[in-house]
């Protein structure tokens, strides 16, 4: 049977001696939205550039659409690619920028002309064919490295932080447009970006990269209420989600006791392997989950009110020395040296073992029905 | 109150700033513009090293012009030079800077062993090229006669002592190659990334992406060398002194030779300054042909973000 799509086994790779990517698996749909998210210089640069064929593997396998691709030069690939700085060619005009490559590959010139016209027109760069590059803003150099991608009419399109170089308000703008194009042509895209604002709006699926590794690959809203680990359920979301060292005192099938500060929590699990009683835990909690409550069990004093007018980020030292951020309205008349008490509700929590890997998280059914709603072209749920 | 503190900024500079800038301006008079016009004065004297001085208008360059074969002649064999020199020293600069770019182990020493030639002082070259081009005991005739082949009197033949000197000329192309070199590695790399993507084979890489980007540095290494082929001297003295048969009596030779063989510094200036004309001209028309064909990087009004 024919696999459409891409599919990575066990990729390495390594400059000299330094281990850039570590094993990475993936299989992505034909036509999903797929973002590589990371911090900088976790390799996500790089295994793009493997998929391009800019980069040779140290070890591993591609292939795409069923056809192995791991060892073929990158024009033979069937792939685009748009550069972060656009790497367009500053001497030529937008149409020669993107004519270039098809009429050196013998196209005629009535089917490039036809694709450099058609792009333009989805692209909205009709009138500045004719110029060059430097006569270009920077959202239009962006669309120009675009259609130079699109009139290749690649099975896959890979964008390495494409929007990083704008300014903010046109990122959004560019964000939405690039979203249209992905449903208008329907091609496989990987976008690298190390904004997970951007990756979690645009994408169908999200891969987080850590250190060279896939710490989690799945729906942006699956990453956020259901992080794998401690690394992507602190990446993910901002403010960054609290963590609180906490013991086991109990625990069954689909339930864990722990405490922490004093206090006991009973946290429903959807049913979990047994976990070492005698090595500690990490509870998390997203900073808008914690209230702030007269009855709460833990206490603390605020040292920094941040008003940003919608909400406010109080940074709290709780009585055990350990920080935490709360979300409160913005109205909410807290303020520094306050003595304040904050509640956790079970239900609002995360359990990272010691090895940070999470519990699996009993949900809510409207989170439950909300994170598994189909995600883009083929998605079984 | 803010229009008095106004007028009082706006009061004369006074001498401070000229003495500041007095280094540059005293050397440019003084070394510069002093002995071009000391020079142009010259031009146009009957002007003999020891003797009378006497004011002749254009009477050198009209001489020059027209009374004087080995003006035209030396003016010949210096076309004749550039324009294989220039080129072939583009091109060749051109070809290694692509060759030492490339990123493997050892570029670094290499790129030292061609820009030596450049640093040695250029007397000790010729002393070195006068004993590969020697007839009996050269190296390169030694070399020609392992591959059976007799090589010519390199510098005693007139059919080839030009081409020995535009050989030994070629040698200090190491300071050309530096400023390609300098210029290929200023080329993103991304372009080349991007052309291979799309499938661009590297030849073409080279001549759409490349040459273009590297035309500004290509302009310059190209009046340069025009500019130093027209003032070829120290090499043809010392290892032809402008033989066999004035095969290789170059423009500037010439000129030396009016003004310290045959004392007429009125003459030699005034060849000066057609030499001078010469190259200005040259250079002025490259300058406005390249236009067509050289890319300058810089954004225009206006553009960047937004
Ligand atoms: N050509 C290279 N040679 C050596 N190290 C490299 C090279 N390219 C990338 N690296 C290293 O690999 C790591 C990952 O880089 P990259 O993939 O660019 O990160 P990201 O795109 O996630 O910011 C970095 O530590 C970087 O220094
Ligand atoms: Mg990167």
């Amino acid at each position: 049977m024919r696999l459409a799509g891409l599919r990575i086994s066990k990729l390495r790779k390594s400059f000299g001696t330094v281990d850039v990517l570590k094993g990475i698996d993936l299989e992505i749909r034909d036509g999903e939205f797929v973002s590589f998210l990371g911090p900088s210089g976790c390799g996500k640069s790089t295994l793009l550039r493997c998929i391009a064929g800019l980069e040779d593997l140290t070890e591993g396998v591609i292939h795409l659409d069923g056809r192995e691709i791991t060892d073929l030069p990158s024009a033979k690939r069937d792939i685009a690619m748009v550069f972060q700085n656009y790497a367009l060619y500053p001497h030529m005009n937008v149409r020669k920028n993107m004519a270039f490559g098809l009429s050196l590959n013998g196209m005629p010139a009535a089917e490039i002309d036809a694709r450099v016209r058609d792009a333009a027109e989805t692209l909205r760069i009709t009138e500045l064919l004719d110029r060059k590059p430097r006569a270009l803003s920077g959202g239009q150099r962006q669309r120009v490295a675009i259609g130079r991608a699109i009139v290749r009419k690649p099975k896959l399109f890979l964008l390495d932080e494409p929007l990083s170089n704008l300014d903010a308000s046109l990122r959004v703008t560019m964000r939405a447009e690039l979203s249209a194009l992905h449903d208008r042509l329907g091609v496989t895209m990987i976008y690298v970006t190390h904004d997970q604002v951007e990756a979690m709006t645009l994408s169908n699926r999200v891969v987080v990269l850590d250190k060279g590794r896939v710490a989690q690959f799945g729906r942006p809203l699956e990453l956020f209420h259901r992080p794998a680990n401690l690394f992507v359920a602190g990446f993910i979301g901002s403010p960054q989600m609290n963590f609180l060292p906490a013991k086991i005192e109990e625990q069954t099938a689909d339930s864990i006791t722990i405490s922490l500060n004093g206090t006991t929590l009973t946290i429903p699990t959807l049913g979990h392997a047994p976990v070492d009683p005698a090595r500690p835990v990490t509870l998390g909690i997203r900073p808008d989950r914690l209230q702030l409550a007269e009855d709460g069990q833990l206490s603390g004093t605020i040292r920094l009110a941040e008003r940003l007018g919608t909400e406010n980020h109080l940074h709290i030292d709780l009585s055990t020395g350990d920080p935490v951020v709360v979300i409160t309205d913005g109205t909410h008349p807290a303020r520094a040296r306050d003595q304040v008490r904050l509640r956790i509700s079970p239900a609002d929590t995360h359990v990272f073992d010691a090895d940070g890997r999470a519990l699996p998280r009993k949900l809510d059914p409207a989170t439950e029905a909300l994170i598994s709603e189909p995600q883009g072209p083929a998605d079984p749920a | 109150m803010t229009d008095a503190r106004r007028i009082s900024s706006r009061r004369r500079p006074g001498i401070a700033p000229w003495l500041f800038i007095s280094p540059w301006i005293l050397g440019f008079f003084l070394f510069t513009l002093g002995p071009m016009v000391f020079s142009l004065i010259m031009s146009l004297h009957d002007w003999p090293v020891v003797g009378e001085r006497k004011f002749i208008w254009f009477d050198n360059y009209s001489t020059m012009l027209t009374q004087d074969p080995r003006f035209w002649e030396s003016l010949g064999i210096t076309v004749k030079f550039a324009l294989i020199f220039v080129p072939l020293n583009i091109a060749l600069s051109f070809l290694l800077a692509v060759l030492l770019n490339v990123k493997v182990h050892g570029t670094a020493l290499f790129r030292t062993a061609f820009y030596l030639p450049s640093i040695i002082s250029g007397v000790a070259l010729v002393m070195i090229w006068k004993w590969i081009y020697s007839k009996d005991y050269g190296l390169l005739n030694y070399g020609l006669s392992l591959l059976g082949v007799d090589g010519p009197n390199w510098l005693g033949d007139p059919h080839w002592s030009i081409l020995a000197i535009i050989i030994a000329s070629l040698w200090g192309l190491g300071g050309t190659m530096l400023i390609l070199l300098a210029g290929l590695q200023s080329i993103p790399k991304e372009l080349y990334e991007a052309a291979r993507v799309s499938g661009v084979p590297a030849w073409a890489q080279t001549v759409y992406i490349t040459i273009p980007m590297l035309s500004p540095m290509l302009l310059f290494t190209f009046i340069t060398s025009l500019i130093s082929a027209f003032q070829q001297l120290t090499i043809a003295l010392l290892l032809t002194k402008g033989g066999p048969l004035n095969s290789t009596y170059f423009f500037a030779m010439y000129i030396y030779d009016n003004a310290f063989k045959f004392h007429d510094m009125g003459y030699a200036a005034a060849m000066s300054w057609v030499m001078f004309l010469i190259i200005l001209t040259l250079s002025m028309l490259v300058l406005k042909y390249s236009a067509a064909w050289v890319h300058y990087e810089g954004e225009a009004k206006g553009g960047g973000n937004g």
